[in-house]
């Protein structure tokens, strides 16, 4: 019996039209626009000014705090200058525009395809290592790498889990990685217990993956300490506290962090990243990016320069389809609908899903019927249209005490909800405003 | 028979009375008489645009405080304010009579549509997914929080425009839409002599071009009406100029001067000679 999560769950149609897909580079754009703020925390300060010559690997922008990553150049050019760009949040945020010429790698970078298996570094010089590659999450949080690995005073992790679940919907940039990387994966698996100290780490993979799971349990062979677990499909597995009590039988406690269970998780594809800093020095500056969709000619994986605008992947697949709808960053479950195509690609951006006009449409909404559907798939264990109703009548206290900040945002009550409710919309303001709430009164 | 039931009763009551008399002597919590005049005279409509929750929470503030100045009824207005100093003998603070004013004039025509967003339709939602469906990300959203939110009735959405409209007479500045708007395009300002203003209709701090291309009536920040002001009561801050309303003497000079009729006036008669005024204006400069 496969283990997956206790509490609530959906089972969405898969649809991974792009699994099995090679990854493919996708040609050097004109210009790339580099958002400063590509993390959550405070946005990176810029270090270049308009007019400076930068190599692929020049750091751009160096962390602004704590919770912070740098960001560095994914392309050799000059700088054209530091203004708004539109970006996936829907908004206009500060960016570095490079003009692209040529492509003049930092001579520190080790570009060669030899793989290096063995790393002897202390813990410190790791975490140092991923931090100034300015590493985050990969799997869309974007969460600083090095924070996750600092784990704070007084509490110790026993065990590392690698998040290779990829339970959205289309998406198949993990999925492409891990079979085509698998090696480089295992290697940054091993970096990442040594520089939290654990001497053991768990593979979790969704069983629609086969391929992926046999080619890891082959790998995991040769590895000490390193466990592959298959896991039943189900939504939403890649989300931190679902995976942690998947694989751990653990339940993270409201408002807790991993760590108060021992656990530290980490993305598949951050592993790859972290492979590729410590033993290459190469700073984070291209990642896979799946190109999807019923109506796409050529769905694909894209091995994609940070900065390169969507409208480059879409023509490299094939061009827009003529009755699209919407173009979604990110799954169809947790992605957000773009409003202009030449949005760049970021350091969280796992895939661009064209869907066509018919799909995209939203379904008129009905009364509840209170069937309780929401509350029976929710993997928080929430009441989502109770937490709706109260945020539509701004009893923020109430909401508060039902715990609206637990909210995961997965959106799998207003996925399941026969009456087409808005869930999600209205539980993500009233988050945002309890939240606000909450940080004002601690200060 | 009769006397002893009498007399038992009579007993149990006289006991009861006194345990009652004692407990509320013991007890007791004294409130103000004074509290519930003011609260008769307020407009009991509890809408929270004093700043308190509540006509009674407002009421106990007035009778504790001890000057007038900062509380202020806006549904009242003025002539609750005096009754309620003459009651309580103190003085009543100064006071501005204020009104809720749009600062977006971004209309269909003005702000070509890029986008359509068939999400919940609510200004609020709208704001946490994006800048909205005009090039503008500052401007109005047009789902109608600030109708929602309205108590009065005083503020609608034009059909036309798109925008919403605040009817002068209903509104009593208790700045429920001013919270309500998540775009922060709503302000209170002072009413004015006959209910005249002068102010930016517009909240876009983009640079002037990228403004003017989302919207025609954007304001650009040239810093015309800046120049023109003899008051210096313009200031000009992100691209954006704002009209401090305490200095504006309602002269009118910046409304000529603004090349994209950012600047709007309210309720002012029409100005004969304006065109040779204006072109008088530009000449100079």
């Amino acid at each position: 019996m496969l283990r997956t999560f206790r509490i609530g769950g959906i089972h969405p149609p898969e649809n991974k039209l792009s699994a099995g897909k090679k990854i493919t580079p996708l040609e050097l754009p004109k210009q790339v626009i580099i958002p400063l703020g590509q993390h959550i925390g405070a946005p990176a300060q810029a270090v270049v000014k308009k007019g400076d010559i930068v190599k692929v690997g020049t750091l751009l922008a160096k962390a602004g705090g704590f919770v912070s990553a740098n960001i560095h150049s994914s392309v050799s050019g000059k700088v054209n200058k530091i203004d708004a760009a539109l970006d996936a949040s829907g908004y206009k945020k500060p960016a570095i525009y490079i003009d692209v010429e040529g492509d003049e790698w930092e001579d520190t970078i080790d570009r060669g395809t030899t793989y290096i298996k063995e790393c002897n570094l202390p813990p410190a010089e790791i975490i140092t290592k991923i931090a100034d590659a300015g590493i985050v999450g990969l799997g869309g949080a974007t969460f600083p790498t090095q924070v996750k690995l600092s784990p704070p005073p007084g509490s110790k992790a026993e065990l590392l889990i690698i998040n290779a679940v990829e339970c959205e919907p289309y998406l198949t940039s993990d999925h492409s990685l891990m079979l085509e990387k698998g090696k480089e994966i295992m290697t940054g698996v091993t970096i990442l217990m040594k520089a939290i100290q654990v001497t053991k780490a768990v593979i979790g993979i969704e069983n629609n993956k086969p391929d992926a799971i046999r080619h890891f349990q082959e790998l995991a062979k040769e590895y000490t300490g390193i466990e592959i677990m298959p896991l039943k499909v189900q939504y939403p597995q890649g989300g931190e506290k679902q995976l942690i009590d998947a694989v751990m039988r653990r339940q993270v406690k409201s408002g807790a962090l991993p760590i108060s269970e021992g656990a530290v998780v980490q993305n598949v594809g951050t592993a790859y990243a972290v492979y590729e800093a410590v033993q290459k020095n190469k700073p984070l500056l291209e990642r896979v990016v799946t190109i999807t969709g019923k109506g796409v000619t050529n769905p694909s994986n894209f091995l994609v320069r940070i900065g390169t605008p969507i409208s480059a992947l879409i023509e490299a697949a094939g061009g827009i389809p003529e009755n699209t709808g919407k173009i979604i960053g990110g799954g169809p479950m947790m992605g957000k609908a773009l409003i202009s195509p030449e949005v760049p690609v970021t350091k969280g951006s796992s895939g661009v899903l064209i869907l066509s006009k018919e799909e995209a449409k939203r379904k008129p909404i009905y009364d509840c019927i209170r069937c309780s559907k929401c509350v029976n798939i929710c993997p928080m264990g929430l009441n989502p249209t109770f937490l709706m109703t109260l945020t539509e009548f701004s009893n923020l206290e109430a909401a508060e005490k039902n715990n609206i900040v637990d909210c995961i945002e997965c959106g799998s009550c207003s996925y399941t909800c026969p009456a087409n409710r808005p869930l999600l919309d209205h539980i993500r303001l009233g988050k945002g405003k309890v939240m606000s709430i909450i940080r004002a009164r601690k200060s | 028979m009769i006397l002893i039931a009498i007399i038992s009763l009579g007993g149990i009551g006289a006991i009861g009375a006194g345990f009652l008399y004692a407990a509320s002597k013991k007890f007791e919590v004294y409130e103000d008489p004074r509290i519930a005049d003011v609260q008769e005279a307020l407009p009991d409509v509890n809408c929270g645009g004093c700043g308190y929750p509540g006509c009674p929470a407002f009421a106990t503030a007035c009778v504790n405080a001890d000057s007038m100045e900062g509380l202020f009824c806006p549904v009242g207005g003025k002539d609750t304010m005096d009754k309620i100093a003459t009651m309580l003998g103190k003085e009543a603070g100064a006071s501005e009579p204020m009104v809720a004013v749009v600062k977006c004039n971004g209309t269909c025509s003005a702000r070509p549509h890029l986008n359509t967003y068939d999400g919940a339709q609510s200004c609020a939602i709208a704001a946490s997914l994006y800048g909205g469906e005009t090039g503008c990300s500052f401007g109005c959203y047009s789902y109608g929080d600030c109708v929602t939110s309205c108590g009065f009735d005083a503020i609608h959405i034009n059909p036309e425009t798109r925008l919403p409209e605040v009817i002068e007479e209903k509104c009593t500045s208790c700045g429920s839409c001013v919270t309500a708007c998540p775009k922060n395009i709503i302000e209170l300002r002072k009413k004015g002599p006959k209910s005249r203003r002068v102010f930016v209709s517009c909240v876009n701090k983009d640079k002037g071009g990228v403004a003017r291309k989302a919207c025609a009536n954007a304001c650009i920040g040239c810093g015309k009406c800046v120049k023109e002001c003899p008051f210096e009561s313009i200031t000009l801050n992100d691209n954006l100029a704002y009209i401090d309303y305490m200095k504006c003497r309602l002269c009118r000079k910046c409304v000529g001067v603004c090349p994209t009729g950012a600047i709007h006036e309210l309720n002012f008669p029409p100005k004969k000679e304006k065109p040779v005024e204006v072109k008088e204006e530009t000449n100079q400069n």
